[in-house]
């Protein structure tokens, strides 16, 4: 096991290295002078150059690689040159609204993508499994920040039940203690903020949760389906298993593997609609963060922030191939 | 007699109704976040915002207009040789204390020395923290400033490198902005030097009390402020990216004023009963430059002709949706010394086809038209405005291609000018009109390449006068200059000016006091909130 980890660990380097030299390229061999770029029409001679210099541009392409690359392994990963302040404690700072976000967001579509599945796999060709699916395939196809608007001006504008966006209403203040408002209104006892927080989260997960939530609940109907065919499930059937018994322990839990899966990529992916989304709902996220930079050629925090996300990508599917083992011991970690 | 006492008794309830209320939390609505708390490191107009809440300058805009005032420095002399700035100073104003500062503080001639000395005087250990002093640079105040010095308490004096009347315009600006040496001195004694960024110190209209990255920086009011305090007691700044949510929220009224709405939104908004539209012209304008270094527009009368016939009339209506005005010169008209006597060039195709006849170009001819890859304040859509001059030049026979690039690879390429005609604008930083004769116009901008001067226009005459109004301090005189220079400027016609931006600010009904100013700050001092 303990070796396993490790080779899969390894693997990872050459992983990481050629993001770093694809976004590095990307960044750099993009079109157009970027200190003009940040200068606009203002650009004179002498401000090009300071800030030429500043962002290390007036070095060779490899040196400037080298540098990046030496300086991420030890942990530094430079400063924003828009604010100046080092892009780890800028990313710190936003990273775990993104996390709150992508988790509560797939939470909701776990837990309703494996209903909707189940019930529409069991239910074959039901009036729910109609709808279900055909609302799964909307939700597939809906672009979120399409989908976002229209719940603010539902849900918020016309409605008013929910705020419209940001993670907490301008009247409350709480600590940064884990950076996760739901638990940090908790921890000050602030049940006021807490159920602010879960208003401002609503819509924002919804938004973001739809597409995950729409591909489990298929993913899950035709991996059932393909199950609910094998003779063991005749087996239990036969055996006097209740039908509860039968869908949960022995369905189910084989019909688990390949959403697991799907559900560990999602998380991959609902960082990347996190941009989207935080966009639209105002989240103080690294989406809108990262966007920004993108605007402004902001390197520091494009380079760094893409090597860290793809980090963290591989680590989710690290984790994800261990938890096959949990699910099916049949799987052997070798 | 009854009816007497009826009007007054309305009068008095009317001046009582609009007499400014204490008090109240005021949320501002913005696009972006600030990057940072020290003014003199950035040059983006969000990190600005906050920055003009927090501090003062030694001079200011007045609020509204592009006139400088005292604000800190309560008067200033200049020498006779022009060269020497002697600024007396407020005295008795305090930095605001704050959680991270607890000292009290007095603003004094030591915080000038250090704020505006780190910018370039590498002996201050703060000129080596934070990156490039930007605006600085850009600013050209490195050719300008020889030295701070403090000559006693309340006195400091700036000396110039040469003669130039628009520096103290610079030094109302955001990076010219007053920072506290002794919360400075504490920073370094920690080795926090960096906070400086993070956390402001300053002796503005209201005080800094947190900031939450992306989603909110909150003020309170500064009870002590040396010019009187603000009506409101909180002021809150959140991020709302999208446009349309922020304009969302202003709807639900979670917000109480909401900076740029989308252009085809803003009729919309006016006609909620809640809510008013605040408008002024921006302090900008856009322009297509005809290159002189090309032999065809070194002739007068080709580049008059191309004045006459664009229809700017039709390209503003349809292009800026409204929020736009056609300009004639080429510096906006809520800037001081604008000359309101130009006319401008009509849209008049047949005139044009007389003087392109005069010209020798009976059937016109083929020339090239830059287009902009990118919205800007002062051209919301370079393509298209590049088509709709196309197409009015096609009727007079003249044929021209539309190009465009990157934007900097298209700053780069026009700057070295290989255009025959660019789009392009400019945004006012300092309020002052050297700022965008000088700057765009003069023989000097087109000197040297890269060059400013897109029109690669060398008029000795412009450029005298503009030499001229730089180096005298007397502003009726300065007012007089710049306005025959621009006379000057429309029977050359380096330029066709197209457009100046409007701005437009929607807001609750119940904010009262709000002035947009065309330097394009957000101030909330003056600003109050109806119960």
């Amino acid at each position: 096991m303990i070796s396993y980890i490790i080779k899969r660990l390894l693997w990872a380097i050459p992983t990481l290295l050629g993001v770093s030299v694809l976004v590095f390229s990307m960044v750099h061999l993009a079109p157009g002078d970027p200190a003009l770029v940040m200068l606009g029409e203002h650009a004179n001679k002498e401000a090009v150059d300071a800030l030429r210099e500043q962002m290390g541009l007036n070095k060779p392409l490899l040196e400037q690689y080298y540098f990046f690359i030496t300086s991420a392994v030890q942990g530094d990963f430079g400063t924003s040159i828009i604010s100046g302040e080092p892009v780890i404690s800028e990313f710190a700072d936003r990273f775990p609204a993104t996390v709150e976000l992508s988790l509560v967001a797939l939470t909701f579509a776990t837990i309703a993508g494996l209903f909707a599945g189940i019930v529409s796999a069991v239910k074959r060709y039901s009036w729910f499994d109609y709808i279900s699916m055909s609302t799964a395939l909307a939700g597939v196809s809906m672009p979120v920040f399409w989908l976002g608007l229209m719940l603010i001006y539902f849900f918020s504008v016309n409605l008013g039940w929910l705020p419209v966006s940001g993670r907490l209403g301008y009247e409350f203040d709480i600590d940064h203690v884990t950076g996760f408002y739901l638990i940090d209104s908790l921890l000050m006892k602030d049940y006021a903020a807490f159920w602010d927080t879960c208003k401002h989260l609503l819509l924002p997960a919804f938004a973001l949760g739809t597409i995950p939530m729409a591909i489990i609940a298929r993913m899950t109907r035709a991996s059932m389906i393909e199950v609910m065919k094998e003779d063991y499930v005749r087996t239990a059937k036969a055996k006097g298993c209740t039908k509860a018994q039968v869908i949960l322990i022995h369905a189910l839990k084989n019909a688990l593997m390949p959403v697991i899966t799907v559900i560990g990529l999602m998380l991959g992916t609902l960082f990347a609609g996190a941009i989207l989304t935080e966009t639209t709902f105002s989240w103080p996220g690294i989406g809108k963060w990262l966007v920004n930079a993108v605007n402004q050629r902001d390197f520091p925090i494009i380079q760094s922030t893409t090597l860290i996300i793809a980090t963290v990508f591989v680590v989710i599917n690290i984790i994800v191939d261990l938890l096959y083992a949990v699910v099916n011991p049949k799987v052997r970690l070798s | 007699m009854k009816k007497l006492l009826l009007a007054t008794l309305l009068l008095i309830t009317s001046v009582a109704f609009a007499a400014p209320q204490y008090g109240g939390t005021l949320v501002f609505g913005r696009s972006g976040d600030s990057t940072s708390m020290d003014p003199s490191h950035v040059t983006d107009g969000e990190s600005y915002y906050a920055a003009t809440q927090i501090y003062d300058n030694l001079v200011q805009f007045k609020y509204g207009t592009t006139e400088v005032e005292p604000a800190l420095a309560k008067s200033w002399s200049v020498s006779d040789d022009g060269l020497e700035y002697t600024f007396k100073l407020r005295k008795g104003v305090m930095f605001s204390k704050t959680k991270y500062f607890k000292i009290d503080s007095e603003f004094t001639s030591k915080d000038v020395v250090f704020s505006l000395g780190r910018q370039f005087d590498a002996s201050q250990p703060y000129n080596k923290i934070g990156g490039a002093f930007k605006y600085w640079s850009a600013m050209d105040m490195t050719n300008i400033v020889k030295s701070v010095t403090a000559i006693d308490k309340y006195t400091v004096k700036i000396t110039l490198k040469k003669r130039e009347a628009p520096f103290i315009a610079n030094l109302a600006m955001e990076f010219s902005m007053i920072l506290s040496s002794d919360y400075a001195d504490q920073l370094a004694k920690k080795g926090k030097q960096g906070d400086l960024s993070k956390k402001p110190v300053g002796t503005g209209p209201f005080v800094f009390k947190k900031w939450r990255k992306d989603d909110k920086i909150v003020f309170t009011a500064n009870k002590n402020y040396w010019n009187g305090r603000p009506y409101i007691d909180r002021l809150i700044f959140k991020v709302i990216t999208n446009n349309a949510v922020r304009a969302a929220e202003l709807k639900a009224g979670s917000i109480h004023i909401m900076d740029f709405p989308n252009p085809a939104e803003v009729a919309d908004l006016g006609s909620n009963a809640k809510i008013k539209l605040v408008k002024q012209e921006g302090l900008n304008v856009g322009y297509l430059a005809f290159n002189q270094e090309k032999k065809l527009f070194q002739d007068k009368r080709v580049r008059q002709a191309i004045c006459y016939a664009i229809n700017t009339k039709g390209i503003v209506k349809a292009v800026y949706e409204g929020l736009g005005k056609v300009a004639t010169s080429p510096i906006p008209p809520t800037m001081w010394s604008y000359n309101k006597n130009l006319k401008g060039y009509e849209y008049n195709p047949e005139k044009a086809k007389k003087l392109l006849a005069e010209a020798g170009y009976p059937n016109g001819f083929k020339t090239n038209i830059w287009a902009m890859p990118v919205a800007r304040p002062y051209n919301p859509n370079g393509r298209k405005v590049a088509e709709a001059m196309q197409a009015d030049l096609a009727k007079v026979g003249i044929k021209a291609k539309i190009i465009s690039y990157d934007w900097g690879t298209y700053l780069k390429k026009s700057s070295m000018g290989e255009h025959d005609m660019v789009l392009l604008g400019w945004t006012g930083d300092n309020g002052d009109p050297d700022n965008f004769l000088n700057v765009l116009l003069s023989a000097h901008a087109a000197k040297e390449k890269p060059a400013q001067n897109r029109a690669f226009w060398k008029n000795a005459e412009f450029t005298k006068l503009i030499d001229e109004a730089k180096v005298i301090t007397d502003g009726a005189k300065r007012t007089k200059l710049y306005e025959r220079a621009q006379v000057i400027f429309e029977e050359e016609a380096p330029w066709k000016p197209i457009a100046n931006s409007i701005v437009v600010e929607p807001m609750l009904k119940k904010v009262h006091g709000f002035k947009l100013d065309p330097v394009g700050k957000r101030r909330f001092k003056e600003v109050w909130l109806e119960k």
